[in-house]
C-alpha cells in the first residue's frame, strides 16, 4: 500500500492520520464520563497504530512512473478480503440472533448480548461491511476498466476503503456499548455519521476523476448504476441523520424530525438505501461481471436505459408504502403503494436482461458455478421485486405487516440476490486480482453454491410461513367478535419456524466460511509468472482521448 | 470506437460500443414489457383516482371512492361494538352470580379469555395460570387477597403495591437484613417450614421453639396456624403453594431480605368488562363457578 504512494502522497496520508490521531484524542478528552471517549480512544489508537506504521515506510523507495500505465486494483484486492471477513462476521452474528429468537436465554443476562444490541451488528455487518466493501472493492475495478484510466491517485482509493471500514467498526462497536440513533440502517450516532460523508464525498470525487479521464467514449451501465448508488446514498445518508447533538462531547444526538415526518423521513431513506445500496450498486455489479464470465453481450442496451431510468425514478416515491395504515396521511400512503406497482416493471427488465444475456451461455451456467451464482442472482432479483411491489399493495401489507413475511422478504433479496451476486462476482475477480491462475478449489465453490441455495431457500420458506401464520392469528376473531388468538400463542406457534431459519443461517454462513477459505488458498497459491490473453484487461494505454 | 456488428447467436446488431470485451446488442425493448409497462402504469393512475391520492397546497384530492382511513377504523370499531354488544353491556353490569349462571355468557368468557389472559396475565403468571417464579400459580392456589370473584376483579383493578391509589398493599419484612431475627432464628424457621410440608422431621424440642419464634414474628400476617389472612395478603404457608419456591434456600432467602411483589393495576389498561371477564374466567379456570 505504502510503496505505492509517491512522496507527496506519504506526506499527504501522515497529515491525514496524524488529523486521525488528533480528532479521536479531542473526542477521548472532550466525551470524558460518557461513550464518546471510548469511541475517541478506538479512534486515536488505531490511527496511531496506522501513523507509525507508515512512519516506517516512509523511507521506501518511490513507485516507478510506469505503474500510471496500470490499473491500480491494491485497494481492490484488500477490499475482497475485507468483504468476506466482515460477511462471515455479518453472517455469524445473524446466525446468533436468530438462535436468540428461537431460544432467547442465550444472552445469558449479559447487555452487550442482548438481541437489539446484536440485531444491528448483523444488519450493519451484513448491508454496510459485506455489502459496502464489496461495492467499494468492485467499484474500482469496473470502473478502471470499463473507462480504460486509472484511479486519480493512490491515496484517495485507501482513504475511503479504510474510512468507510473505521465506519463499520466505530458502528458495530457502538451498537455492543448501546450506542444507537434508533434509526433502522441509520443506527449510528452523529459523529460516525459525519465521518461517513466526508469518506463518501471522496468516493464519489474519484468517481467524477476517473470518468473524467476516461478512454472510452460512452459510460458504461454498470457506472451509470455504481453512481447512482454512490450519489443517492449521500443524500439519503445526509437527509435522514439531520440530528443536533446533546454537546460535543456527548455521544447523544437528537434527530431533526419528529413524529410522522420523523417516520416518512426513515423509510424514505430505509426504501432508498434497499434501492441503491442494495440494488443499484449491485446491479452495477451485474451489468459487469454477469456478461464478462458468460462472454456474452449485453442483450438489450434499450432494456438497461429504461430499467435505470425507472429504477431511478420509482424508487424514490416508494418508502411510504413501509407505513401503510399508520399515522402518515392516507394519500402518501396511496402514491408509495402506486409508485411501488409500477417499479416491478423496471425491476423485472434489469432481471429479464440479465436472463437473456445468457441466452447462447446456458451451458456455462450449468457447468460454472461461479456463473450460476450470478444467474440465480437474476432469479432471486425477480422473485424478490415482485413479491416487494405485491407487498406494497396496501391490503396485502395489512396481513404481512409487522409478521415475518417482511424477514423472509428481505433476506430473499440479502441472501438470494445481493449476496449471490458478490459472491459470484467476487469468484470471477479474485484469481485476476491476485493474478492468480485459477480459483483454488472449484469443488468448494460448488458446494458453496449449493450451500448458499439451500441455505436461502430453508430460510425464506420459514420465513413465509412463519409470517402468514403470524398475520392470519392476529387478525382471526371468534364469534364474540373478539381475537382468537394471544401473541403468546402466535410465538409458540413460530418456534419451530425460529429453528428452521437458523438452520437455514447456519448453512448459508458455512457457505460464506467456505468463500473465505477458498479465497485465503487461493492467494496463498503461487502466482502467475504472465497473465494468460483470455485474462487480460485492455490495457489503460495507450491514452485514448475521449470521443476519439 | 468498436464497429456494429451482427451477433451471431441471437442475429441482433450490436450498440457499436464496447468496455473491456463487454459490448451490448441493440435488440428492441420486447413489446410484452411495454404492455407490461402500460398495464401496471393504468392499474397505479387508476388507484390515484379512486383513493386518496395527489397532494395541493393546503389539501389533497380525496378520490372518488371517498376512501379514508381515519373514518374506515371508526367504522371497524363501531362495527366491533356491535357484535360485541350482546354480552359486553351485561358483563359490566349484572351481578356475578347472574352472569356465572349464564350458559351464553360463559360461552363467551370461556372463548374470550385464553386471548385476554393470554396477552395480559399469561406474561407473569404463565399460559395455564400456574404461576412462574416469583408470580403465584392463580389455577390452583388459595388467592392470597380473596378467592370469590368480586375480590379477584377488584384485585384486577387495583393491583398490588402498584401506582393505583386504592392498591392492595402487602410486605414481607426483612428479618435478617434489618436485624429482626437472628440467622440461627431465620434456619430454624425455614427449617419449620419445610417440616410442615414434610420434607423434614423436627425434634419435638426445635418444633416447640420454632413455634414460639413463629407466633412471635410471623403469625401477624400469616395467622396463628400460619394458613394466611385475606387483609394482609399474606400466603398460607402451610400447603404446597410457594410464590417463590418451596425449598429451604429459598425460605430462608424470603424471611431474610423479605419480599414485596408487584401486580400492575389494570384499571385504564382494560374496560371494566374485561376485569369482569378475566375474573370470571379465572374462576371458570378454578373449578369455582362463583
Amino acid at each position: 500500500m505504502f510503496s505505492d504512494f509517491s512522496r507527496d502522497e506519504r506526506i499527504f496520508s501522515f497529515i491525514i492520520l496524524g488529523g486521525l490521531v488528533v480528532a479521536g484524542l479531542a473526542m477521548a478528552i472532550a466525551g470524558r464520563g460518557d461513550l464518546l471517549s471510548t469511541h475517541g480512544w478506538l479512534i486515536f489508537g488505531l490511527s496511531l497504530l496506522a501513523f507509525f506504521a507508515a512512519v516506517r515506510q516512509f523511507d521506501r523507495p518511490e513507485p516507478s512512473a510506469e505503474r500510471l500505465s496500470e490499473y491500480y486494483d491494491a485497494p481492490t484486492r484488500a477490499g475482497l478480503v475485507l468483504t468476506l471477513i466482515w460477511g462471515v462476521i455479518g453472517m455469524g452474528v445473524g446466525f446468533w440472533v436468530a438462535a436468540l429468537l428461537a431460544w432467547p436465554d442465550l444472552t445469558f443476562d449479559v447487555a452487550w448480548l442482548s438481541f437489539g444490541r446484536l440485531r444491528p451488528v448483523h444488519t450493519s455487518g451484513v448491508i454496510f461491511g459485506f455489502g459496502g466493501n464489496a461495492l467499494i472493492a468492485t467499484s474500482f475495478h469496473v470502473l478502471q476498466r470499463t473507462t480504460r484510466a486509472r484511479l486519480p491517485d493512490a491515496i484517495s482509493p485507501w482513504f475511503v476503503l479504510l474510512g468507510y471500514n473505521l465506519f463499520c467498526i466505530v458502528a458495530a462497536s457502538g451498537y455492543l456499548m448501546g450506542l444507537t440513533q434508533s434509526k433502522e440502517y441509520a443506527e449510528p450516532e452523529w459523529y460516525a455519521d459525519i465521518w461517513l460523508v466526508v469518506v463518501w464525498v471522496v468516493y464519489f470525487a474519484i468517481y467524477m476523476r476517473t470518468l473524467a479521464r476516461r478512454k472510452e467514449p460512452h459510460i458504461y451501465v454498470a457506472n451509470w448504476y455504481y453512481m447512482a448508488f454512490i450519489l443517492v446514498v449521500a443524500i439519503l445518508h445526509i437527509v435522514n441523520n439531520l440530528a443536533v447533538p446533546v454537546s460535543f462531547g456527548s455521544a447523544k444526538s437528537y434527530s431533526l424530525f419528529a413524529g410522522v415526518q420523523d417516520a416518512m423521513t426513515q423509510w424514505w431513506y430505509g426504501h432508498n438505501a434497499v434501492a441503491f445500496f442494495l440494488t443499484a450498486g449491485f446491479l452495477g455489479m451485474m451489468y459487469y461481471y454477469l456478461p464478462k464470465r458468460a462472454n456474452r453481450p449485453i442483450f438489450s442496451y434499450r432494456m438497461s436505459i429504461i430499467s435505470f431510468w425507472g429504477i431511478t425514478f420509482m424508487y424514490m416515491w416508494a418508502g411510504s408504502h413501509h407505513l401503510h395504515y399508520t399515522a402518515l396521511p392516507h394519500w402518501v400512503q396511496t402514491l408509495g403503494m402506486a409508485f411501488s406497482v409500477v417499479l416491478l416493471v423496471p425491476s423485472w427488465a434489469s432481471a429479464g436482461n440479465a436472463l437473456l444475456t445468457l441466452n447462447g451461455a446456458w451451458h456455462k451456467v450449468r457447468d460454472d458455478a461461479v456463473l450460476r451464482f450470478m444467474a440465480l442472482a437474476a432469479i432471486f432479483y425477480g422473485i424478490t421485486t415482485f413479491e416487494g411491489s405485491f407487498m406494497a399493495i396496501r391490503a396485502v401489507n395489512s396481513l404481512s405487516h409487522y409478521t415475518d413475511w417482511t424477514i423472509g422478504h428481505v433476506h430473499a433479496g440479502a441472501l438470494g440476490w445481493v449476496a449471490m451476486i458478490t459472491f459470484g462476482s467476487l469468484y470471477s475477480l479474485v484469481p485476476s486480482m491476485f493474478k492468480r491462475e485459477r480459483i483454488y478449489s472449484n469443488k468448494l465453490v460448488e458446494m458453496h453454491f449449493w450451500l448458499a441455495l439451500a441455505g436461502t431457500v430453508i430460510y425464506v420458506f420459514a420465513m413465509w410461513n412463519s409470517g402468514v401464520i403470524q398475520g392470519l392469528m392476529w387478525r382471526t376473531y371468534d364469534e364474540a367478535g373478539t381475537l382468537s388468538y394471544s401473541f403468546l400463542e402466535s410465538l409458540d406457534a413460530m418456534h419451530p419456524y425460529y429453528i428452521i431459519r437458523a438452520f437455514g443461517g447456519l448453512l448459508f454462513l458455512l457457505g460464506a466460511i467456505t468463500a473465505l477459505f477458498n479465497v485465503v488458498m487461493t492467494i496463498r497459491m503461487p502466482a502467475m509468472e504472465a497473465t494468460p490473453d483470455r485474462g487480460r484487461d485492455l490495457p489503460a494505454e495507450p491514452a485514448l482521448q475521449a470521443g476519439e | 470506437m468498436a464497429l456494429k456488428e451482427r451477433d451471431e447467436f441471437s442475429g441482433q446488431m450490436t450498440t457499436g460500443h464496447e468496455w473491456n470485451g463487454i459490448k451490448e446488442l441493440n435488440t428492441p425493448v420486447p413489446r410484452l414489457l411495454w404492455a407490461f409497462l402500460a398495464t401496471l402504469s393504468l392499474f397505479a393512475i387508476g388507484w390515484t383516482v379512486l383513493m386518496p391520492s395527489w397532494p395541493g397546497v393546503n389539501d389533497y384530492f380525496r378520490g372518488l371512492l371517498g376512501a379514508d382511513q381515519h373514518q374506515a377504523v371508526r367504522q371497524s370499531l363501531a362495527e366491533a361494538d356491535v357484535a360485541k354488544a350482546s354480552w359486553s353491556e351485561r358483563l359490566a353490569t349484572e351481578d356475578f352470580a347472574t352472569l356465572a349462571g349464564d350458559d351464553a355468557i360463559m360461552t363467551v368468557v370461556r372463548q374470550t379469555g385464553p386471548a385476554l389472559f393470554g396477552d395480559n396475565c399469561a406474561g407473569c403468571h404463565g399460559y395455564d395460570a400456574g404461576g412462574n417464579p416469583g408470580y403465584p400459580n392463580i389455577a390452583e392456589a388459595p388467592m392470597m387477597w380473596g378467592g370469590d370473584v368480586e375480590t379477584v376483579a377488584e384485585t384486577i383493578r387495583v393491583g398490588i403495591n402498584s401506582n393505583h391509589p386504592e392498591t392492595r398493599y402487602g410486605q414481607m419484612l426483612a428479618f435478617g437484613r434489618d436485624q429482626m431475627l437472628a440467622s440461627a432464628e431465620i434456619s430454624a424457621l425455614a427449617d419449620y417450614l419445610v417440616s410442615l410440608q414434610g420434607q423434614k422431621s423436627l425434634s419435638a424440642e426445635e418444633t416447640e421453639s420454632a413455634k414460639t419464634l413463629f407466633a412471635d414474628n410471623c403469625a401477624g400476617c400469616h395467622g396463628e396456624d400460619g394458613t394466611g389472612m385475606v387483609e394482609t395478603g399474606a400466603p398460607n404457608l402451610t400447603d404446597a403453594f410457594w410464590t417463590y419456591g418451596a425449598d429451604r434456600s429459598t425460605i430462608r432467602h424470603s424471611i431474610y431480605d423479605g419480599r414485596q411483589g408487584t401486580m400492575p393495576s389494570w384499571e385504564g389498561r382494560l374496560s371494566s368488562t374485561q376485569i369482569r371477564l378475566l375474573a370470571l374466567y379465572v374462576m371458570d379456570l378454578r373449578g369455582a363457578t362463583p
